[in-house]
């Protein structure tokens, strides 16, 4: 294929799609599948059906529209006309919409979502641009929309060194969760000198709560395969990995949907050999991990693409100079992949004009936790964590108070209250104690304890530990103790001095990246909620009523009796004085 | 290899471009403890216990490469605890009660901790109950004294070539696993060399005595 062709293929989708009376892009990614979309689906085709419409009408499953804890989500395209957008769709509901759209009388006001929503208007959205609104595999949806044109623009019109500098030049910095700068690390692996080099697409997401980037390979595949072939051009690599996480329900439904995504992609020849009739070759291959955290971090995801036992190995020397099989690798996460074709094919300034001074462009977050509307939102950077939770949070649930976000998961940490106007980019977050993570925002209110949260994502680590260095494989453990003796009441303070020290200590002793990380969740709601870790160990009391304070003190003997003795000598040198 | 200079404990030294930091301040003359490290086999980076200063920074020194300019301190206030804390990890990890041990008195381990003036655990001792596996016609390895540095592991692989030993599980459950899983005894790739009980730290690997009491690895 080339580049008129792809423009052909564009052009009568277009008109294909124009001539239709409707669409109905009915919500078919994991949080909307499992409030019972599939149903859904199903009726609004039956109901086009029985109504006769199957010539103008059709109905197609799309990925995530963001609004997934009101889900099923259904969008009805109308020609010429701003999209509907309905909530919480039965079977019964789905049926309506269709007849309300073929012009029956039907009342589905309830269900729609209004245009003006802030849950929608505030929001940004670059990367989920075509998220929930193209159907997920049929690759002439894609390039409808413009798919695979900066791949062709690139090919024909920049060399790999422009590329790679209209990638600095946007300022656009790794998603993964630590913001290394995108360009300076393509522009490494370009330089690095090599006849081989990879391109590997980080997809593991193991944070709990977190699912942006399997949403965003969900609901729109091709965008991240282009993105790859125009890093391999980028950087002069001729075969890329995507590593997906395994392990869990419908893993496998979606490698399969992956599967067929890239083989459509080869046999229209937007991959593969000579890509686009061009000197480029670029081939794509999935590699599934099984499930663990650690398969996250660099070193280890590539250890598990090579086939071995997946524990992080020290760096330098980083994958941009010896990655997979020795060779240079350009490793990046899935959303900083969906940062390039926006960028190419609005230019590297229009992107820098998005966010603030250090961090650009937009980011995706996995709005979870107390909040009225939580799913997946993308947003400018800067934005406060006010707007977010309030504005397209719609506030606390319940009527109650908001109390911390927690952002970063078991690498970040909680943001309490009065740090509510702090905008949202990397630095400010890291200032706060917290990190800005992969993009998972789990909203608490008053009814949390915060040392039990610590203590939940302290569990999470000493799981997920690959168990190579000691002081994360033991420490996590033993803070998780120290955690447990919190909040069922049997610490002293003498114990929370050993869990801070040990904190210090694992966070500048590990190996890899989960074991500095895991002390992130105790230190910052130390910082923030102190009183509260201290309420649960001298008044043996939880202020918000979570914990079980079962257990007794054991009091160390050593450090106590003297202390007593002392006390009990001034009390009776006073009762003397007096 | 070219030669590069670098300031160690306040004083300028030189070393080959291409050398480990720790081997760079071996030649030195400073001591550095290690348990993981093993000459002759590749590095792990596993026990954290050869952690220097650089430029500010902590680093594991068998890992990391040595380099012009870095400046390097050993034995900061901060790393003498550290290096403690550590030892307090290993030891409660498992179980470590010297006086019921096959390797009172002989083993690295144990050496270790009094050199570092580790003399009492401040954390919980988590005491999994774990298994012996005493199949094997001349050696025992005795899960409970494991500290998971794979030293095994590696010489098997490394010089003996037959990669018998490899981990399973991870965290806190990791084991040490003879092939898949097997008895040692019933291995099929050990070539009962006992390179792996003799680069043992611990007295999780020991010989047992042809009169089955099992007393210790020879000195
Ligand atoms: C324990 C651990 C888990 C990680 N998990 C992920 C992950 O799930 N997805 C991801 O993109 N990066 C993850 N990272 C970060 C990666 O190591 C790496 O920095 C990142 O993928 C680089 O891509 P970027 O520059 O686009 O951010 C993890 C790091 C650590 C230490
Ligand atoms: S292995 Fe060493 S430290 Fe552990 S109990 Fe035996 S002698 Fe003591
Ligand atoms: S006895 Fe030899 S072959 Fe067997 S595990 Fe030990 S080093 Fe490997
Ligand atoms: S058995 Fe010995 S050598 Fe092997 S990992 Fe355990 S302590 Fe290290
Ligand atoms: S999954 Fe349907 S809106 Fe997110
Ligand atoms: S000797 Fe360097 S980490 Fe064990």
């Amino acid at each position: 294929m080339n580049r008129n062709e792809l423009y052909e293929i564009g052009v009568r989708e277009r008109e294909r799609q124009g001539k239709l009376r409707f669409r109905i892009l009915s919500c078919a990614s994991t949080p909307c599948l499992s409030s019972g979309s599939r149903a859904v689906y199903q009726t609004l085709q039956d109901t086009v059906s029985q109504l006769g419409l199957d010539a103008e009408v059709e109905v197609v499953s799309s990925g995530c529209n963001g609004m997934c804890s009101r889900g099923p989500i259904v969008r009805v395209q109308v020609p010429d006309a701003p999209d509907a957008v309905y909530s919480f769709v039965t079977p019964q509901i789905a049926a309506e919409i269709v007849r309300h759209h073929a012009g029956e009388d039907a009342d589905i006001t309830h269900n729609l979502i209004p245009a003006d929503a802030p849950f929608f208007a505030k929001q940004q959205r670059v990367v989920l641009g075509n998220s929930g609104r193209i159907d997920q595999e049929r690759i002439e949806g894609y390039i409808a929309r413009g798919g695979y044109t900066a791949l062709a623009h690139v090919l024909r019109e920049m060399t790999p060194e422009a590329v790679c500098d209209a990638i600095t030049h946007s300022g656009l910095r790794g998603r993964g969760g630590a913001g290394y700068p995108t360009g300076l690390k393509w522009q490494l692996v370009r330089k690095a000198p090599s006849d081989k080099k990879f391109v590997v697409v980080n997809c593991d997401e193991g944070d709990p709560g977190a699912y942006m980037d399997r949403t965003l390979l969900e609901s729109d595949p091709h965008r991240l395969l282009e993105a790859m072939a125009i890093a391999g051009y980028a950087v002069g690599a001729d075969q890329g990995y995507i590593f997906v996480r395994g392990g869990y329900p419908g893993a496998e439904k979606r490698l399969h949907q992956l599967e067929r995504v890239i083989r459509s992609a080869e046999q229209h020849g937007l991959l593969g050999g000579r890509v686009l009739d061009s000197n480029f070759s670029f081939r794509i291959d999935i590699r599934l991990g099984a499930g663990a955290f650690v398969c996250g971090e660099e070193t280890a995801l590539m250890l598990s693409i090579m086939g071995k036992r997946a524990q992080p190995v020290p760096r330098p020397p980083y994958p941009a100079q010896r990655g997979l099989w020795g060779y240079p690798t350009l490793l990046n996460n899935v959303e900083t992949f969906g940062n390039i074709v926006p960028i190419i094919l609005n230019g590297a300034d229009w992107y820098a004009g998005i966010g603030t001074e250090k961090s650009k462009g937009t980011k995706v977050f996995a709005l979870a936790g107390k909040v009225n509307y939580g799913g997946l939102i993308e947003v400018p950077m800067g934005m406060t964590l006010r707007e977010i939770i309030f504005d397209i949070g719609g506030g606390i649930r319940d009527g109650r108070s908001f109390k911390a976000a927690q952002t970063g998961g078991p690498s970040g940490g909680c943001i309490p209250a009065k740090h509510l106007d702090s905008p949202v980019d990397y630095e400010s977050m890291k200032a706060l104690g917290s990190i800005m993570g992969s993009g998972g925002l789990i909203v608490l209110d008053d009814t949390s304890c915060m040392v039990d949260v610590a203590k939940f994502f302290m569990h999470f680590c000493v799981d997920e530990s690959c168990g190579k260095c000691v002081p994360c494989r033991v420490g996590t453990m033993e803070m998780y103790r120290q955690l447990e003796k919190i909040s069922n009441g049997s610490a002293t303070m003498k114990d929370l001095d050993i869990l801070e020290e040990l904190c210090e200590m694992v966070r500048e002793t590990s190996l890899c990246g989960l074991g500095q990380s895991a002390p992130n969740p105790v230190l910052s709601t130390l910082r923030h909620f102190r009183e509260e870790y201290e309420a649960h160990i001298k008044e043996r009391h939880c202020p918000a009523g979570t914990c079980h304070m079962n257990e007794v003190p054991v009091l160390d003997l050593v450090d106590e009796l003297p202390r007593r003795i002392q006390a009990k000598a001034a009390m009776l040198t006073e009762k003397e004085v007096a | 290899m070219s030669v590069i200079t670098l300031t160690l404990n306040g004083e300028l030294i030189s070393g080959l471009s291409g050398q480990t930091l720790l081997d760079v301040i071996k030649e030195h003359g400073v001591e550095i403890p290690t348990l993981c490290h093993l000459d002759g086999i590749s590095e792990r980076g596993g026990c954290r216990l050869c952690m220097v200063e650089v430029n500010g920074r902590l680093t594991a020194s068998c890992v990391t490469k040595a380099s012009e300019g870095m400046h390097v301190n050993t034995h900061t206030e901060k790393l003498i605890k550290y290096r403690k804390m550590l030892m307090e990890l290993m030891f409660a990890e498992r179980n470590h009660i010297c006086a019921i041990c096959v390797m009172n008195g002989h083993c690295e381990l144990q050496a270790m901790a009094a050199h570092l003036g580790m003399d009492s655990v401040r954390y919980d001792y988590l005491n999994p109950d774990l298994p012996m596996d005493a199949s094997h016609k001349r050696y025992v390895l005795d899960h409970n004294r494991c500290i998971l540095c794979t030293r095994c592991v590696r010489v098997c692989n490394e010089v003996e070539g037959a990669h018998t030993w490899d981990v399973m599980g991870r965290g806190i459950v990791s084991q040490i696993v003879a092939d898949l899983n097997f008895a040692w005894g019933n291995s099929p790739s050990c070539t009962s060399c006992g390179k792996c009980v003799q680069v043992c730290p611990t007295g999780a690997l020991f010989e047992a005595r042809h009169d089955g009491r099992g007393n210790g690895k020879e000195a």
